[in-house]
């Protein structure tokens, strides 16, 4: 990998990031007047002129840009207006528990829909695998606040084993975390399968065994690398999703992370707080795509050397 | 024989039910020799390729199941456990496919993937292996083995990788190479070189080769034994040439004669008016190189060309010689960098979008494959008078057009209810001739048209071509990398090389007296030439 490259994909990035800074800053200014939303509707003129001067949101749309970018640049992203700390303190007290769940969640995800895929793959047609299959789709068809919500039934109303809201123990990870790599377990194992079947139907598959290569080698060391390449892409996504929060599920299970603080802060009009995020969330998106470039590079041969 | 290496004793491999016929092999008896070359000759469907597998065990055992023997050192392959199976093929027995670089893994080096044979087969050194490959790498004749070693498949050319494939074949001195049209989709000067490699590993190691092709070209220049495959049945065996000469079955004289052959022959006279005329056409590709470098490669490289109504034009060169990318750039389905480009009296070359839109009736191609290039979902009369009712037919029209259009090309009318699938390449590609002879365009192209099919069925499609250009009075370019088709049907041969025009000339000065060394070169590797000799009496 030359320097050259990557210098030009973390340009690229950057030039993403601040066309993702302009279109949230134009698109929730013009939505909605922050003093106005802020004080409601039986403040006074002067209160409101008071709170458009303390946060510049007097001067031209432009100004307010160049302020905000200038101050991005600085490290400084703003005050919620709720509570008056810094936006990024709010944010960052919420990331380690995101965090801590999205990990446990894509782990597992892996560890099961991997080889579940693979599997399946190598038993085309199978009575294991159909039923891998049905329960892909069972795992990606099925909402998840859905059987989040059967599961706080069953095991927290009915059988009391686990805790249904929080995150204090580690109790506490495993309905979250099961609700949430099931369906990610459920996207996994069908990439996997089909990028599996492809990869097996090749003719350097036959090429290997002709060559009297092992039928357990060929899996491993023939097959797996060449379909591991669009698992990738699928993981990659995944992980910008999962720094990301999951709404749904922090929601179902009252788990304190970004997902949470997202609607609480776009429905608490609290704008600083919300751009924070959403650019918070797009440099995840953007690095997990970095990650999921630098791992072709890595895995794939014939990236290396094309432009 | 007592010499005999690989016997097969009634070998049958039946098909699944409810395809067109019962079996893929039907009682196949036959055998290989050591130090010989046996040519199996047939069209697609033959069940060639099929033994071949039959005998690697590389069948699909889900769908079919071979029966009867295959006797090799002494055991029946068909009968012998996947553990004993394995310990054989690979090392004693071992076989190279049609297409060099699609069987390397894009993953390793191509010189681990050598090394893999002995690495499986052999408790050798590490060290010691990389040395045995290197061996091999120079006795398969590539240049700079160390670098070749080093070396991913996409790196490599198609030639350079089939060495590759052979010197992994070669690796532990098989008993028997099977060789599955091993050269069928490179170069004529590559194939050439390939084949010289096969008659030179016969002599030096004693190996008994399976050479698999559908080209009676290759089998005069190789073959000591010939077997001629139909429909899975042995229709005649013998040694090369009785067959070639004295071929008793009809199927065998049929096959023969359908082989194209170098039969150059003067321009018609009665062509009509100029109807393109492309002047320094030129077209760069730039990717990158190693360590970030720009690498340019000049794909056409100003070349000028002109074609009248009535008359084809062959354009010929090895892969890579740019002869696709000009064809195209003449109708801007690329983008030429420069060059003026005249076809029915419209200026192309000044063109916008929607002007360049309107003039793409008088301009058509027909495509190399033609089971990818029809739509799945189109039914085929739909897919012929799509052409005509965007430039305005109405619909009715158009599709009473294409009905009369699929019976000129010897189809069923109704034939344009049907969708692609249900029918065979052949047929395919007479219904891609319909399509783009809807628009009555003043210049088709034919982009390797008939590469991809069968002899027989490859000749009648040129037949047809010919014929049509007859009635409708169309230019034809015609680019191909077989020169002995070219001879057939051209006018005029363009000699296509880097990027540049060679030589331009009628087939029959052009191959009598070819001017310059590489058409020199292109003719003399052209596989068969005392084909037409020995089939004198």
């Amino acid at each position: 990998m030359s320097p050259t490259f990557i210098l030009t994909k973390i340009l690229r990035m950057a030039l993403t990031l601040l066309a993702v800074v302009t279109f949230t800053f134009i698109a929730l200014r013009l939505s909605y007047d922050p003093a106005q939303a802020m004080l409601g509707p039986d403040a006074t003129q002067r209160e409101m002129e008071q709170f458009r001067a303390k946060w510049h949101l007097d001067k031209s749309l432009i100004q307010q840009y160049v302020i905000y970018v200038r101050n991005l640049a600085t490290g400084d992203f703003g005050i919620s207006f709720r509570d008056g700390r810094p936006a990024l303190d709010v944010i960052f007290e919420r990331v380690p528990h995101t965090l801590q769940l999205g990990f446990v969640a894509y782990v597992f995800a892996i560890l099961i829909g991997v080889p579940a895929g693979i599997l399946a793959a190598l038993k085309r047609g199978s009575l294991f695998d159909r039923l891998i299959m049905v329960f892909s789709v069972v795992g990606f068809a099925l909402p998840n606040f859905f059987f989040g919500i059967l599961m706080i039934l069953v095991f927290s109303m009915m059988l009391q084993w686990l805790p249904s809201a929080g995150s204090s123990s580690w109790q506490h990870f495993i309905m979250p975390a099961a609700a949430l790599s099931l369906t990610l377990a459920g996207i996994l194992a069908r990439f996997t399968r089909s990028s599996m079947l492809e990869t097996l139907s090749k003719q350097y598959m036959r090429t290997a065994e002709a060559k009297g290569v092992s039928k357990m080698r060929r899996t491993v060391a023939h097959a797996l690398p060449n379909a591991a390449i669009p698992v990738v892409t699928i993981l990659g996504l995944m992980l910008g999703q999962l720094v990301a929060g999951t709404v749904v599920v922090e929601t179902v299970f009252a788990w304190p992370g970004v997902g949470r603080l997202l609607i609480s802060s776009v429905s608490g009009k609290d704008l600083a707080v919300v751009q924070a995020l959403v650019l918070f969330i797009a440099f995840a998106m953007v690095l997990a795509n970095f990650i999921v470039d630098m791992s072709y590079r890595l895995l794939d041969p014939r990236s290396r050397s094309k432009s | 024989m007592s010499d005999a290496l690989l016997t097969y004793d009634n070998l049958s491999v039946r098909l699944p039910e409810r395809m067109d016929r019962e079996y893929a092999i039907k009682d196949l008896s036959l055998s290989l020799n050591a130090n010989e070359i046996l040519c199996v000759v047939g069209e697609s469907g033959s069940g060639k390729s099929l033994t071949a597998l039959s005998t690697m065990g590389l069948l699909d055992r889900n769908a079919l199941t071979p029966s009867g023997r295959i006797d090799f050192m002494g055991r029946n392959l068909l009968e012998i456990d996947e553990q004993e199976r394995r310990a054989l093929v690979g090392a004693k027995l071992s076989m190279i496919f049609q297409e060099p670089m699609a069987s390397l893994n894009p993953f390793y080096r191509v010189g681990d993937q050598v090394a893999e044979t002995f690495s499986v087969h052999t408790d050798l050194p590490k060290a010691e292996i990389r040395e045995k490959v290197l061996a091999l790498f120079d006795e398969v004749l590539l240049p700079n083995p160390e670098r070749i070693y080093r070396s991913y498949p996409h790196e490599l050319s198609g030639g350079q990788c089939q060495r590759v494939m052979i010197a992994s074949a070669l690796a532990l001195d098989p008993a028997v190479l099977i060789a599955d049209e091993p050269t069928t989709a490179l170069d004529v000067t590559t194939q050439a070189q390939i084949l010289k490699l096969m008659l030179a590993l016969r002599e030096n190691h004693n190996t008994g080769i399976m050479f698999i092709t559908h080209d009676f070209g290759v089998v005069a220049e190789i073959a000591d034994r010939v077997a001629v495959m139909q429909h899975g049945n042995l229709v005649e065996i013998g040694t090369a040439a009785e067959v070639l000469r004295n071929p008793q079955h009809p199927y065998t004289q049929r096959l023969l004669s359908a082989v194209p052959i170098l039969e150059p022959r003067a321009a018609r006279t009665d062509l009509g008016e100029q109807i393109l005329k492309a002047s320094g056409i030129r077209k760069t590709y730039n990717y990158k190189g190693a360590r970030g470098s720009t690498v340019s490669l000049k794909a056409v490289d100003d070349v000028s060309i002109t074609l009248r109504r009535g008359e084809t034009l062959g354009l010929v060169g090895e892969s890579g010689s740019g002869k696709s990318t000009l064809s195209q750039s003449i109708i801007r389905m690329v983008e030429p960098d420069a060059g003026e480009i005249v076809i029915d009296g419209i200026p192309l070359h000044t063109l916008r979008t929607r002007a360049l839109r309107r003039a793409r009736r008088h301009m058509q191609i027909i495509f190399q494959d033609p089971n990818t290039a029809l739509d799945p979902r189109q039914k085929v009369g739909d897919a012929i008078a799509e052409g005509p009712i965007v430039h305005g037919v109405s619909k009715t029209e158009a599709l009473k057009r294409a009905e009369t259009l699929l019976e000129s090309v010897g189809l069923d009318a109704s034939a344009s209810q049907r969708f692609p699938h249900q029918f065979s390449g052949g047929q395919r590609q007479r219904i891609c001739i319909a399509r783009a002879l809807a628009l009555e365009p003043a210049l088709l192209i034919a982009d390797e048209s008939v590469s991809a099919l069968d002899v027989s069925v490859q000749r009648q499609i040129l037949d047809l071509l010919h014929e049509i250009q007859g009635r409708l009075n169309f230019g034809l370019l015609f680019v191909t990398h077989d020169l002995r088709v070219a001879s057939r049907i051209c006018d005029r041969i363009a000699v296509m090389q880097k990027g540049k025009l060679v030589e331009v000339g009628e087939p029959i000065d052009l191959f009598q007296s070819p001017r310059e060394e590489y058409t020199r070169q292109l003719l003399s590797a052209v596989p068969g030439t005392a084909i037409g000799q020995l089939a004198m009496p």
